[in-house]
């Protein structure tokens, strides 16, 4: 993220929000990326994450007056996309709400687990690396995903994440528990399937 | 504690050390299960390996960019295209 300080970043919000327009470019160019990386993450889809992405900025720049500055610009800017991407499937993917279970340790101990290749090897298979990921973090349902992806992925912390979603820490760290074994399962398997590594 | 409680209570305590931050110091009584239990520690290890993998592809996605086309839309909608090329204009 082209992160700003919290001076520079108070500063040019205050700037903003009394008309400059240079003030407001320059908090567009520092959030627009991870933004534009988070909706796309969360929706799949190219055209729905630049959707998302100008949704997002129009509520800025129309609300920005409404912004009271008690947190960091970039957890509210978060928060608008993070509903904007909810709009979104909510509509399309009734399936999305689904829940998750706690990873069962006896199926841990009879799984005979094996060691996974290194991290560098693994991204080293870049094309299909990333086809694995994304198809295991597309199969987790939404409240997870998108926990995963604040947290995990654009590293917010703990407090940020519930801030944004609005739910107590404890949520955030069990949703994030789980999508983190669903995940380690399913790349698990697609690894063992994997033709690459023998 | 039998055997099957221990992976349970171990696995909880491990839960709990790594739910806020996957980089954390695990607790000694975590460690010393992990050194006699060997799916345990693969299991560990596999699970930070899936957050460093994701980690580790957000980071080369990043490093393409965002399309400038999309960029470009946004200020576009905006209305702040013509303050971007006059800041761009500045720069050169």
């Amino acid at each position: 993220m082209n992160e700003l300080s919290i001076e520079e970043e108070k500063a040019l919000v205050s700037d903003a929000k009394d008309g400059d327009k240079r003030a407001l470019a320059r908090l567009v160019e520092a959030y627009q990326e991870p933004i534009y990386h988070t909706a796309l993450k969360m929706t799949k889809n190219q055209e729905d994450a630049e959707d998302v992405l100008q949704e997002t900025f129009m509520t800025m720049v129309e609300k920005l007056h409404q912004f009271r500055g008690d947190a960091r610009l970039y957890t509210w800017l978060y928060r608008i996309a993070v509903n904007n991407v909810y709009k979104r499937t909510r509509t399309t993917q009734k399936h999305e709400a689904m829940d998750i279970d706690d990873p069962d340790v006896q199926h841990i101990h009879g799984e005979n687990l094996s060691a996974w290749p290194e991290t560098e090897k693994l991204l080293g298979e870049r094309e299909w690396i990333r086809d694995v990921l994304a198809d295991a973090l597309n199969e987790l349902p939404e409240k997870y995903r998108t926990i995963f992806v604040l947290r995990d992925i654009q590293g917010l912390s703990i407090k940020e994440t519930q801030e944004i979603l609005n739910i107590s820490e404890s949520n955030v760290k069990v949703r994030l528990m789980r999508a983190r074994h669903y995940l380690r399962d399913k790349l698990s398997a697609s690894l063992e399937e994997g033709v690459h590594y023998e | 504690m039998n055997k099957k409680d221990m992976h349970q209570h171990t696995f909880r305590k491990l839960c709990d050390d790594i739910s806020a931050d996957i980089d954390a110091e695990l607790c000694d009584e975590v460690k010393e299960h992990l050194k006699e239990c060997p799916d345990c520690r693969v299991y560990v290890d596999t699970l930070r390996e899936t957050v460093y993998l994701y980690r580790g592809e957000a980071k080369m996605k990043e490093e393409e960019e965002m399309p400038a086309d999309v960029s470009d839309r946004l200020f576009k909608v905006l209305k702040l295209d013509d303050i971007r090329e006059e800041r761009k204009g500045e720069e050169a």
